[in-house]
């Protein structure tokens, strides 16, 4: 099962660190981590993906606690929640199969940010089943390489964890 | 310019603020500014001989008075050295705060010599940690770590300083104002929701027994857990760095539970219905097999560290806060309850097992471990602070010296740490001075750190050294005759002659090979001024009963075989 945990860090040397170290030692594999400045100065946000079964994600919850640089964390996976992902993605479709192509990326709304003689960099945002499935249609015509950002989540509706309010 | 200090200055200034007195340490290269400033501040200095001795000393001084233990090391060689220390002091909570030199930060990471990434290595066995690259950081990742070291539950904080630090110049003074960190705000008090799910299970149980832990002595709740205990008619079982939290005279003491508990206190934690777990964590050697473990019980948690709730053992109840402050507001709301029948019952499995009275059992002629130890506890009516290696030593003192008080027991529990126990001592020693202070140890361990014996000397301090000495490592060994058929791998073990070690050392050695010498041995040492250290040749191949398998069921317990090889019976309460 899945697990989105977002946390908010003090921005300090080795916060990164304190937190990844502590999925490692606990053998628990991070699918994703997306990691940038809030609002707030000194204040960053995680969004952590684990695939864990939910005693697990309650255990990671509390160690992540812990951390004196952890200031608050919360299982998005408890509350209706929005997530998004970016991928940048260098596909190189044949000559044949060009308008088949075009069509796709058309209809899935990717955006062109480059392109090279023979391929041709996308830039796919979106939930991450969208993502998932762009991807995956993608991939009869050839990926060369593929880079993502991870996955960042928010709460939905009027009411957030902000990091004011930690300050 | 009166208010500038050197960053050497001000870890001093820091230090002598926060009422240190004494630091255990090991100069270097990296760390040399700050022991220059040192000698303008007044604060002892112990030289130890390696910095896995510094950390266990300055573990055992804030284990043995509840003050913060300060060891310093200069860096590489002298940080990695203090690293089995920190382990030590991580896995016990105790609250200590080591001071690195590092290399100047222009060289980090350039492997410059004596270049090591303390921190890094540090990182999962601190409670925190610091590495300071300037000046004006140094005071407050001081104040942090003194914070963060005594408050919540305790630990070991790691403040590494870059040698170009500690020689900078700024104008200085001191910010008196507390400490603030947003992610760091532990939760003390309790709220009336857990208060009153407890209270409700507190209420309905017949066959209550607590688990008292270090949380007992850490919080100071010892008045509040007897005055809990008696009100509520509740036997009281505790964990090995539990015990001293209450009284082992005490009618309602069972004693140590676990791997080497007595045998009623494990089938009484298996047969209760209501355990009430305060300030311990559900270790391993404490349940056995968890699938097994006291399956009727409800279970309530008083614990100060939210991760350690549901963690090993699902429980009932949780009150997330400090201790004596959870035990004092249950006391507010319970009035007397009576647990006779099941105290009763206690009693009759109690009374079914012999008494562990070594004075009146036959004499074969044998040094076992337990004659010294026991004699050891007679003399000095139990009032001395005891610190011990690990190993069956260490098993046979939780068994044989009943400790009535909090913090007269020093001992590596969760960690499990050879050579431990002279160190602490001396750290002990030196954190009390007017305490009577025993290192019992075994013959293993000693030589782990048996250095630290000219550290004793060349401080001028009284302290005993009691080495078990079966030529063995036993522990290991009697793992080995237990579940590897009695092949000894690499456990016999050859020691130098101890006698003429502690005189090579400037000490007193004395020798005890038969029962009746221990007593004149042990006052012997006692009435000298000096340290005494005693090599008991004690009887090689005994082992510690019961036992519970590593994993196994609490209740299955090996029991010594019967007729014992030796004269010593299992059970324990010689308290006349």
């Amino acid at each position: 099962m899945h697990h989105t945990l977002v946390a908010l860090v003090e921005d300090k040397p080795g916060a990164l660190n304190r937190v990844a170290s502590l999925f490692r030692r606990r053998a628990f594999n991070i699918e994703s981590l997306a990691v940038g400045r809030t609002s707030e100065p000194g204040i960053s946000r995680m969004t952590i993906i684990i695939d864990s079964d939910q005693a697990s994600a309650e255990r990671v919850t509390a160690y992540l606690y812990k951390l004196v640089n952890v200031i608050h964390i919360e299982d998005l996976g408890a509350v209706p929640a929005v997530s998004r992902e970016l991928v940048l993605a260098k596909v190189r479709p044949s000559v044949d199969s060009r308008a088949a192509f075009e069509s796709l990326t058309a209809e899935a709304g990717c955006t062109r940010v480059d392109a090279g003689e023979e391929t041709v960099t996308l830039e796919i945002a979106g939930s991450p089943e969208h993502v998932a499935s762009v991807l995956e249609r993608l991939e009869p015509f050839g990926i060369v390489a593929i880079s993502r950002t991870g996955q960042v989540a928010m709460r939905r509706g009027d009411t957030a964890m902000t990091a004011a309010q930690f300050v | 310019m009166p208010n500038t200090r050197t960053g050497a200055q001000i870890i001093w200034e820091c230090l002598v603020r926060e009422g240190v007195s004494t630091v255990f340490g090991y100069p270097g290269g990296a760390i040399l500014p700050a022991y220059d400033a040192m000698l303008d501040y007044p604060v002892r200095h112990v030289l130890v001989r390696h910095e896995q001795g510094a950390a266990h000393m300055a573990d055992a001084y804030a284990r043995a008075s509840g003050r913060v233990g300060v060891a310093m090391a200069t860096s590489g060689p002298g940080a990695t050295n203090l690293v089995t220390g920190i382990a030590t002091a991580q896995m016990d909570s105790s609250p200590v705060v080591c001071i690195t030199g590092q290399v100047p930060s222009k060289l980090i990471g350039y492997d410059a010599f004596q270049e090591t990434d303390i921190t890094g290595i540090t990182l999962p066995i601190t409670k925190h940690s610091y590495l300071v690259t300037r000046v004006e950081d140094i005071m407050p990742a001081m104040k942090e770590a003194f914070h963060l070291a005594t408050s919540g539950r305790p630990g070991p904080v790691l403040v590494d300083i870059t040698k170009d630090a500690q020689q900078a110049m700024i104008d200085w003074a001191w910010n008196s104002s507390p400490v603030r960190m947003p992610g760091y705000r532990p939760k003390l008090e309790v709220t009336s929701a857990e208060r009153e799910k407890a209270l409700t299970l507190i209420r309905a149980a017949e066959r209550p027994v607590i688990l008292a832990g270090q949380g007992v002595l850490q919080s100071g709740a010892m008045h509040e857990l007897r005055v809990f205990a008696e009100r509520t008619n509740t036997p009281v079982a505790m964990t090995l760095l539990g015990l001293g939290g209450f009284p082992a005279s005490h009618e309602l003491n069972l004693g140590m539970m676990g791997m080497h508990g007595e045998a009623w206190v494990n089938h009484a934690i298996q047969e209760a219905d209501l355990l009430l777990a305060f300030g311990m964590r559900f270790d391993d050697r404490v349940t056995g097999n968890l699938a097994t473990y006291a399956r009727n019980a409800k279970k309530i948690h008083v614990e100060i560290d939210p991760s350690e709730i549901n963690k090993n053992v699902k429980v009932d109840a949780a009150i997330q806060a400090d201790l004596r402050e959870a035990l004092r507001e249950m006391l507010d709301a319970l009035p007397p309850i009576d647990h006779g029948p099941w105290l009763n019952y206690i009693g009759e499995m109690q009374g079914g097992n012999a008494v562990r009275d070594i004075r009146n059992l036959p004499d074969n002629g044998h040094l076992y471990a337990a004659h010294a130890i026991n004699d050891i506890w007679r003399m000095t009516k139990g009032d001395a602070v005891i610190c011990t290696d690990v190993g069956q030593h260490q098993m046979w003192e939780a068994q044989y010296f009943h400790h009535e008080t909090a913090r007269s027991l020093i001992t590596s529990g969760g960690l499990g740490t050879m050579g431990f126990g002279l160190p602490a001592a001396i750290g002990a020693k030196i954190a009390r001075p007017e305490a009577e202070v025993w290192a019992i140890v075994g013959d293993g361990g000693l030589q782990m750190t048996q250095a630290e014996l000219t550290t004793a000397a060349q401080e001028g301090l009284k302290v005993n050294v009691a080495v078990i000495n079966n030529g063995y490592l036993g522990m290991v060994r009697q793992w080995q005759e237990f579940f590897y058929e009695r092949r000894y791998a690499a456990t016999p073990l050859r020691t130098p002659d101890l006698v003429k070690l502690a005189e090579a050392h400037g000490l007193t050695g004395l020798r005890v090979e038969r029962r009746q010498d221990v007593e004149p041995t042990v006052a012997r040492a006692r009435a000298d001024e000096g340290t005494v250290l005693i090599d008991f040749r004690v009887e090689q191949e005994d082992s510690v009963y019961p036992m519970v398998p590593a994993g196994g069921d609490l209740h299955a317990m090996i029991r010594r075989p019967d007729p014992a090889p030796s004269p010593l019976v299992e059970t324990a309460a010689d308290l006349t």
